[in-house]
């Protein structure tokens, strides 16, 4: 059976938000068979969605949107709190632990792909219920 | 090389750039306070300066109630400058806060934490009340005037700025660093905003104790 290699997301999760918080974060890992780059995401629970990096300059915490992340072939890319993320902007209602949302991500090469994200609870540090402390702190640059 | 029994959260190299990070940020301290008393004549206006981090601010908070340094006296407090629009970092540090301020158990009262934003325009007390309720400590979040904000900013040493985004919004770069007082409102310790509840815990108990 021939088998076309596909884009593959995994973990694709988002924390709850606190109280009527506008802004919320998804994160993913995503990874395609040939080169790619992701230039752009959309859901309905939010008015925008874009691409951001968060950094750190000396003690200094910016946030800049991301023009589009770069897929190498067959390498994971992860969108993780600390580093990039799936910012949603002007959040519908609050993001509740326990439900999910349907996100869209926008591939050069691959297109529209379509992904669940499952929101943990305001603790989580990663999908799957992990609590906050149970995680490696954030790589540091 | 010979391993050391290193706290498996806290991989040596993280910990000895947090041990330089703090040792930079004393030494930066030491360095201000020592230009800040030697360029500014003293007894000039509020110049008179205890510690190089904290002093006077004069805030609301998240229940329109004033809020000064002089409510952080009798307490430890962890003091945190941030935005509600951030969605990354800053409830990350909150969570751990509120997290570190549970495990300390029967001490837990011991222990404030507050929340001052830099973005006072769009975190009025209204919505900082409902941002910080969401977390499991009672959390006092401070608001105020956009100068009120800039002089507590400035007693704290915190930087921040408005980054306009092509899109007409705006994100807020800040300075992210926890900064524990003691119950004289003296400026204590550290902690990086990715600090663990468990980091943040271990090292308030032998600060309390
Ligand atoms: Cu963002």
């Amino acid at each position: 059976m021939a088998q076309t290699a596909q884009v593959e997301i995994k973990d694709a999760w988002a924390r709850a938000t606190p109280g009527k918080a506008e802004n919320g974060a998804a994160y993913l890992t995503i990874q395609s068979p040939v080169a790619d780059r992701l230039v752009g995401v959309f859901s309905p629970v939010a008015k925008k969605a874009g691409l951001h990096t968060m950094t750190m300059e000396g003690s200094v915490m910016k946030m800049r949107p991301l023009g589009g992340v770069d897929l190498p072939a067959n390498q994971p890319v992860a969108l993780k709190p600390g580093g990039m993320h799936i910012m949603l902007e002007g959040l519908n209602e609050p993001l509740q632990a326990g439900k999910s949302f349907p996100l869209t991500l926008n591939l050069e090469k691959a297109g529209q792909k379509q992904v669940e994200v499952t929101v943990e609870k305001a603790g989580a540090a990663g999908p799957g219920g992990q609590a906050g402390t149970d995680m490696p702190m954030p790589a540091k640059r | 090389m010979a391993s050391r029994p290193a706290n498996p959260r806290t991989p040596p190299r993280f910990a000895l750039v947090a041990i330089v990070f703090a040792g930079v940020l004393v030494i930066a301290a030491g360095v201000l306070l020592a230009l800040a008393l030697r360029e500014t004549p003293r007894g000039a206006a509020g110049t008179a300066l205890a510690s190089a981090i904290g002093g006077q601010f004069q805030l609301i908070d998240q229940n329109g109630k004033p809020f000064s340094d002089a409510n952080l006296k009798g307490k430890w407090h962890l003091i945190f400058f941030g935005y509600t629009h951030c969605p990354d970092a800053c409830p990350t540090a909150l969570n751990e806060m509120s997290l570190a301020l549970d495990r300390l158990g029967i001490k837990r009262d011991e222990v404030g934490v507050v929340f001052i934003t830099v973005d006072p325009e769009r975190d009025t007390p209204d919505v900082l009340k409902s941002y910080v309720q969401s977390f499991d400590a009672p959390i006092v979040a401070l608001t105020g005037s956009p100068e009120a904000v800039a002089q507590a900013a400035k007693a704290y040493r915190v930087f921040y700025a408005k980054h306009p985004r092509a899109d007409g919004d705006y994100d807020m770069d800040h300075s992210a660093v926890i900064y524990v007082m003691n119950p004289e409102g003296r400026f204590t310790a550290t902690f990086t905003p990715d600090s663990s509840a468990d980091a943040i815990v271990q090292r308030l108990q032998k600060l309390i104790s």
